[in-house]
């Protein structure tokens, strides 16, 4: 049966092109896999291969046609004994054009419509634990070490790799004692290697494990930050559904003191902007555990970003046996009628010294503690800001596309008319961290620099 | 035009050369229609055929037993077809439809199937291996004797990940077999351009792990290949190299002019080298088939193959609803 032989797309975006040269004529008998043309395309002249043998029964297009559409017929085709105007009139009649992907029809890019109209929202935060729990005082690190041992204990699939987390016993002490317990199967020391070893562990979550990968600093996970986006977490979109990959990715993030501008950088806003990934970096001790825990037991990859500076600060952390906190929920902190306050990880300490200064000039500040930056609890802050009408954010990262931009922006399109002055956003500067004490302090966010942003949106 | 060499005489059952011939032979009529297919239009994006290179998946998949696993670069209709995923769910995928493997989501370079162990579908080039080495310390850790056949090409032989991974593999001595296609050109860039020490094989040296270079146009040559190399994965003595000398007919993609060789160059691999032509030739000079046989077979597969492109434009694009599903499990 005669064939149409069709004007090819030899890329992806191209369109049509000039059929520059033929190199067969009518009649000649063409083997599977022989040039039969040269096409041009915007990029370039490219050789147009026979897909089937048969005969030549007509050039449909001559040479030097320019702007010849694809799929455009451009000849036919012919079996042996077959006539060429049989050919062509039953390929015309026969032939069918392939039907073209139908374009999506728009759909909403975002869940909720911005709401013009003042609508009421209700706060999801709600105590962690019950009052009457009994309580204990640890420390941030100790908190995540005992997370870790756990759930380790309950799982055996559970494991930790990195730099230094065994027989140094962590370069934070964050894993002291774990090698002792657990083996050095299940505390892996790895080399300096973070893209072979972070590529290694997403792999074994892929496997059924579930790694927990410890980057001594976030800043040393730029090596690997193909495999925690590309790899970890778009994989399950790309696959349909079929491939989940329940790994943790932890360790300290943003500046520690005097490490300068390679060592001392918040990726918050980096990892908050991908789709796949969940994201949390706590400020207590209590979140620490209750967040890492749960972590470990998420089905999708988490990034757990953690600071050098709070590993040491005590807080009270509930003395259950099992004591996990769910993703996408804010902590109020402090509970204020004039101004809200949003921060999470270590800007919640320069919010809640704020939020105590200001009261001392009757400012009364509510502090919200995001905790987790996907998912986000919106919620509670929309709910703080309809009854303060004012919010400031707070964090340390760079400004440009910082937490606080989105924060405002989110603000700005839900609760609009309940504001009585724009949202202010408190970050680091927009410079590399220097190394001098005193210009390093100048480039982190301050305490002042809050009270300053309350104090302008309260118009005081 | 050369002739081909009078094939020896193999000793390989008939069986076992006419499954080698139409594994072989599904792919490469499979990828031809992927190609007609791109040229109407059906198919979108990037699009990179295996002709040419069918040999090496097809030897290496017969020394496989269930729970093995592989994964491989964007390259990667060939290794899905040779580990028994369906050539309908593959080309729907192509046409990104709703009835590919990964519901239209994926893409040419992004298929996976959990029941056949078959972990992608990679486009960052090199970004694979780590990740296989990482399937195999999931059987490691477990304590089976699954190997993980870890596929990469010439090109990603010189990205750093991999020498990370080969130290890593061979400390933790994990069940991997590295299987380089080493094809001769990094995208247009041609080996010698690109690669100060050519013999890939031997960079494991550095890190104590054993490899060897292997004819990757002779299916028989790679089996043979593949199980000393599962031998030694299994056996626990941790990763194995093996780099396959082969050969793609097509450009990288669609959309390559394929001005950096020469028509003369492919037209002589393919007359001299041809992985296909070579079993046929096993089997009708040795009177193992005969050419009637064989004609059943090109028919069967021819079938197969429409059948998948038929599959592949009736099923219907994926529901608007499905943008926003599968991003959390």
């Amino acid at each position: 049966m005669a064939t149409e032989i069709l004007m090819p797309a030899l890329s992806p975006t191209m369109e049509e092109g000039t059929l520059a040269k033929w190199l067969v004529k009518e009649g000649d008998r063409v083997k599977s896999g022989q040039i039969i043309a040269e096409i041009e395309t915007d990029k370039a002249t490219m050789e147009f291969e026979a897909v089937d043998e048969g005969i030549i029964g007509k050039l449909l297009v001559a040479e030097d046609t320019a702007n010849v559409k694809v799929n455009t017929p451009i000849a036919v085709m012919v079996e042996e004994g077959e006539s060429v105007s049989a050919a062509s009139s039953s390929a015309v009649g026969g032939a069918s054009v392939a039907p073209a992907p139908v374009a999506a029809a728009p759909v909403a890019v975002v869940a909720a419509a911005p709401v013009a109209a003042p609508v009421a929202v209700v706060s999801k935060a709600s105590p962690d634990w019950a009052p009457g729990t009994p309580m204990k005082t640890m420390t941030v690190r100790e908190a995540l070490r005992e997370a870790m041992a756990e759930e380790m204990r309950a799982n055996p699939n559970v494991f930790l790799m990195g730099e230094e987390v065994g027989e140094y016993q962590g370069a934070y002490k964050i894993s002291q004692g774990l090698l002792d317990e657990f083996g050095p199967k299940r505390v892996i020391d790895t080399p300096i290697t973070e893209i072979g070893f972070t590529g290694i562990a997403v792999g074994a979550a892929w496997g059924g494990l579930n790694p927990i990968v410890e980057f001594m600093t976030f800043n040393f996970a730029m090596q690997a930050i193909d495999h925690i986006i590309n790899s970890a977490a778009k994989t399950l979109y790309m696959s349909g559904g079929q491939m989940p990959c329940p790994i943790v990715f932890r360790g300290a993030n943003g500046a520690a003191a005097r490490v300068a501008a390679q060592h001392s950088q918040d990726f918050a806003a980096w990892y908050a902007a991908i789709p796949g990934l969940k994201l949390v970096m706590p400020y207590s001790a209590s979140d620490a555990k209750g967040l890492l825990k749960q972590a470990i037991r998420d089905p999708n990859p988490v990034v757990f970003l953690e600071n050098e500076i709070l590993y040491g600060q005590s807080f009270e952390v509930p003395d259950l046996p099992d004591f996990t906190i769910p993703f996408g929920k804010a902590r109020v902190w402090r509970e204020g009628s004039d101004v809200t306050i949003v921060s999470f990880g270590i800007g919640m300490r320069y919010a809640l010294e704020a939020a105590d200064l200001l009261a001392k000039d009757g400012i009364s500040a509510e502090v919200i503690d995001l905790r987790t930056l996907r998912p986000i609890d919106y919620d509670t802050v929309l709910a703080s800001v309809q009854k303060t009408n004012r919010c400031v954010t707070v964090e340390e990262g760079f400004p440009v596309g910082s937490i606080g931009d989105h924060m405002a922006s989110t603000i700005m399109q839900r609760a609009f008319d309940y504001l009585d002055a724009p949202v202010v956003t408190c970050t680091g500067k927009d410079v590399p961290m220097p190394y001098a004490a005193n210009l390093e302090k100048l480039a982190l966010v301050t305490t002042a620099e809050v009270v300053a942003a309350v104090k302008s949106v309260c118009y005081r | 035009m050369a002739a081909r060499k009078a094939p020896e005489k193999s000793n390989v059952s008939k069986d076992e050369l006419l499954k080698y011939y139409r594994e072989m032979l599904l792919i490469r009529r499979f990828e031809e229609k992927a190609g007609q297919l791109y040229g109407m239009g059906l198919i979108g994006g990037f699009c990179h055929l295996y002709i040419g290179q069918e040999a090496v998946v097809v030897g290496l998949e017969a020394c496989t037993k269930p729970g093995d696993k592989r994964l491989t670069s964007y390259r990667d209709h060939g290794h899905m077809l040779a580990c028994g995923m369906s050539a309908n769910g593959v080309m729907a995928e192509l046409t990104g439809r709703e009835g590919g493997y990964s519901k239209g989501k994926g893409g040419s370079m992004h298929m996976f199937s959990k029941e056949k162990h078959f972990y992608g579908g990679h486009g960052i080039v090199g970004a694979q291996v780590p990740l296989g080495a990482g399937l195999a310390m999931s059987d490691w850790y477990k304590g089976n004797d699954n190997v993980t056949f870890t596929y990469f090409g010439d090109g990603a032989a010189n990205q750093g990940q991999i020498y990370e991974t080969y130290n890593m593999a061979e400390l933790w001595k994990l069940p991997v077999i590295f299987v380089i296609e080493n094809n001769g050109y990094a995208m247009g860039t041609s080996m010698k351009r690109s690669t100060k020490s050519t013999t890939f094989y031997g960079r494991g040296a550095a890190y104590g792990i054993e490899g060897e270079q292997v004819d990757g146009m002779d299916v028989l040559a790679v089996k043979a290949a593949g199980e000393k190399a599962v031998a030694h994965c299994r056996a626990g003595k941790g990763p194995y190299i093996l780099e396959m000398m082969t050969y793609r007919y097509r450009g990288h993609s669609m959309s390559d002019p394929a001005k950096y060789r020469t028509r003369e160059e492919v037209e002589k691999i393919k007359q001299e080298k041809d992985c296909i032509e070579h079993v046929r030739d096993l089997l009708t000079h040795g009177g193992l088939a005969s050419e009637e046989e064989l004609k059943a077979i090109d028919k069967e597969i021819k079938e197969i193959v429409n059948a998948s492109a038929e599959f592949a434009k009736e099923s219907p694009e994926p529901a608007l609803s499905e943008l926003w599903t599968d991003i959390y499990a």
